[in-house]
């Protein structure tokens, strides 16, 4: 075969030009490595019937973010955010849990707000070894070596909602009703025994699927059953049929005793403060807390979207994740997920809802239980602050 | 007509007593009128046009989000008549949504009504193109529709029975709407071209009805009583972007149940179904209910495809 001198002239500067390729990359990149942001990720529902609930958490998050931003960035690198919507679908949740982890390589997801939803991802992030920081209140029974929990779990939420049921409003039959998945149901497991230790009976237990809008029912039944408390466990958008139903049936906050488990002043804006005067809640943090972090921080918030905005428990929970994994990267000087587990045994910082850390094996934080009652404004009157409670996602009951 | 299974008329008498059961039948007829006011309009365009309109539940929101702007027009510039602001949110609901059915037959489902299945399709992209639009414009979000303060609250027949207020009104809605519409269809000129051009459209034709304004006046019908549906269904529920999405199927199962082309057949299936969900859900619970009315509904239309009430009509 006879080779031009043409052809021999193009396969050489083609080959020359290859081989300079990858030295141009590493050059381009050996420059600028020290300055690159770091990629975070943010996955919540924003449509969907957890919207109610769940889209605000991404604000908090974002808000935190660029405060640290401003600060000069999580070792001197700035936070680069990539938010997907989860739209209240639980493989979709899934779907772009993984978009996260092996298509954009983030550091960190702050997300989920249903325990279905994370149970979902839970499988993805232990086998793309990604870190997921959970900001929401749920059932406990679960401790994965990719994911902190910075919400409360059981022994921090219906268990003490349970014992001060008992004791402050002398209740003695309780009333379950709640959404048809796992975290009202494992809540409920939990309760009753909790129910029979308080000296108590459970006069019904009763579960809607999520989105649900007809009560007429359940609330008759609770009338013929005239319980001394009902327990909700009713989660997102259904809450707003449940209040507006039970109140039309003259069932209110001022004349029952109702315990909310899922209700903060964020779903309060959509369900209408007049329907909830009177309803108890149980969290770690309410927006009317006094405190100097939580007074700064509220009004970053407001000041940033609006002044008729709210913030609830999770929104809290949400924002405080950012700084935790912040501290934590910190201190463990680098962004791998092993390292920065590790680091957060211990971490301490000063959260909107006051000192908070971490416990030194089990990825949850210690908590403080506030129960509250809501107001004509949409706001909560604390009436009751726990210790602070060690984290335990699975109690003996 | 309560259907009666031994078993669970046993339940229902050992768990009930005289004020529960007045309650739970009333909630059955409440229930009944609120499936029958979102079927109606279905009915029509689907029974009388035979077009499937995926997109109702979108009408049915924009309905409920025309009684949400009503209220806060009112609180903003008429915070003293507040308290009058629902009836007028219904009409203006029933507007709003009667001139977008016309916009929408006029401008796409008249080029699609001898393909229903593109009929289908091109609905429910519009439902889809609707849920966004709604989000954009109002949030992600349910919005805050208030209940009237004379809307609020219970009818206390006795001491220990208690009937909404909100679920009365419904109640009386459905009739009065029930009541419009027989008048309308059968009582009127427009109804009498309506129902000439469903038995027989060349016929009509031949006869100088104008065919093309009756298909509009009938979608656009259609979507109104969607959009009355919406604005009543904004006392009982959360009105978002999904919120048509959560009563489509239900609207869909009752319609097709009582037959697609009879309009009695509608209410008697919402009435079937409604009766039947309150006296399940009360015996058993919430999803099992529906789990029992959807495989009844399965076997009816098993041995009666065309639903309870099939009308042979010449085509």
């Amino acid at each position: 075969m006879t080779i031009s001198k043409r052809n021999f002239l193009k396969t050489v500067a083609t080959a020359a030009a290859a081989a300079a390729v990858p030295s141009v990359l590493t050059m381009a990149s050996g420059a600028a490595s020290a300055a690159d942001p770091v990629t975070v990720g943010i996955l919540h529902s924003m449509s969907g019937s957890l919207a109610l609930a769940e889209a605000h958490v991404v604000d908090a998050e974002k808000l935190a973010i660029d405060e640290i931003n401003a600060a000069g960035g999580v070792l001197g690198r700035q936070i680069k955010v990539i938010v997907e919507d989860g739209a209240s679908d639980w493989p979709t949740f899934a779907e772009k849990a993984q978009k996260l982890l092996v298509k954009d390589k983030v550091a960190a997801v702050f997300g989920c707000y249903t325990s279905a939803s994370r149970k979902a991802v839970l499988p993805v992030f232990e086998r793309y070894k990604g870190l997921l920081y959970y900001p929401t209140y749920y059932e406990g029974l679960e401790m994965s070596k990719n994911i902190l929990y910075t919400g409360q779990e059981a022994t921090q939420s219906i268990i003490p909602a349970v014992q001060w049921l008992a004791k402050e409003k002398k209740a003695k039959t309780f009333f379950l009703i709640g959404s048809d998945y796992v975290w009202p149901r494992t809540t409920n497991k939990i309760a009753i025994p909790t129910i029979a230790k308080a000296g108590g009976t459970v006069a019904g237990e009763e579960y809607f699927p999520l989105g649900s809008t007809e009560f007429a029912s359940v609330i008759n039944k609770i009338k013929a059953a005239k319980p001394d408390v009902i327990v909700s466990t009713i989660v997102g958008g259904s809450n707003v049929a449940f209040y507006k139903q039970l109140a039309s049936a003259g069932i209110t906050g001022k004349n029952t005793t109702i315990m909310a488990m899922a209700v903060t002043e964020e779903e309060a804006i959509g369900i209408g403060a007049d329907n909830l005067v009177g309803v108890h809640s149980i969290m770690g943090y309410f927006q009317s807390m006094k405190n100097p972090a939580n007074e700064k921080f509220v009004k970053a918030f407001k000041a940033k979207y609006g002044k008729d905005r709210v913030v609830g428990d999770t929104l809290e929970a949400g924002y405080i994740s950012v700084y935790l994994w912040k501290l934590a990267v910190e201190k463990a000087k680098s962004f791998d997920v092993q390292k920065v587990v590790a680091a957060s045994a211990n971490l301490e910082f000063d959260a909107p809802e006051g000192k908070i850390k971490f416990h030194p094996t089990n990825n949850h934080l210690f908590k403080h239980a506030r129960v509250g009652a809501f107001k004509a404004d949409g706001q909560v009157e604390i009436l009751y602050e726990s210790a602070l409670i060690e984290p335990n996602p699975f109690p003996k009951l | 007509m309560l259907v009666n299974f031994d078993r669970f008329t046993f339940n229902l008498e050992t768990m009930m007593s005289f004020d529960i059961f007045v309650m739970q039948a009333f909630g059955g007829v409440s229930l009944f009128t609120v499936l029958a006011l979102m079927a109606l309009g279905l009915a029509i365009v689907f029974g009388l046009m035979g077009v499937i309109n995926m997109a109702h539940g979108e009408i049915m929101a924009l309905g409920a989000y025309t009684t949400y702007l009503t209220s806060l027009l009112f609180q903003s510039y008429l915070p003293d008549f507040a308290g009058f602001y629902f009836p007028i949110g219904v009409v203006l609901a029933f507007g709003v949504t009667f001139l977008f059915g016309l916009l929408l037959e006029r401008g796409m489902i008249r080029f699609l009504y001898a393909r229903p299945l593109d009929t289908m399709l091109s609905t429910w992209g519009l439902s889809l193109i609707l849920q966004q639009l709604f989000r954009q414009v109002f949030g992600a979000i349910d919005v805050n529709v208030p209940t009237v303060s004379w809307l609020q609250g219970a009818w206390h027949v006795s001491d220990t029975i208690q009937l909404p207020l909100s679920r009365i009104f419904i109640l009386f809605l459905t009739l009065g709407v029930a009541a419009g519409l027989y008048f309308f269809l059968f009582r009127s000129h427009w109804g009498l071209r309506i129902r000439a051009v469903m038995q027989n459209r060349t016929m009509a034709g031949a006869a100088g009805i104008n065919t093309a304004n009756v298909d509009a006046v009938t979608f656009a019908l259609g979507c109104g009583l969607a959009g009355i549906a919406g604005a009543a269904l904004t006392m009982l529920a959360a009105t978002g972007p999904s919120t048509g999405q959560q009563y489509i199927v239900d609207t869909f199962v009752v319609v097709v149940f009582g037959g697609v082309q009879s309009l009695l057949g509608t209410f008697m299936s919402a009435f079937m179904i409604g009766q039947m969900q309150s006296m399940l859900e009360y015996a058993l619970s919430g999803s099992m209910a529906k789990v029992l009315i959807l495989s009844l509904v399965i076997v009816v239309l098993y041995f009666r495809p065309n639903g309870l009430f099939s009308i042979k009509v010449r085509r």
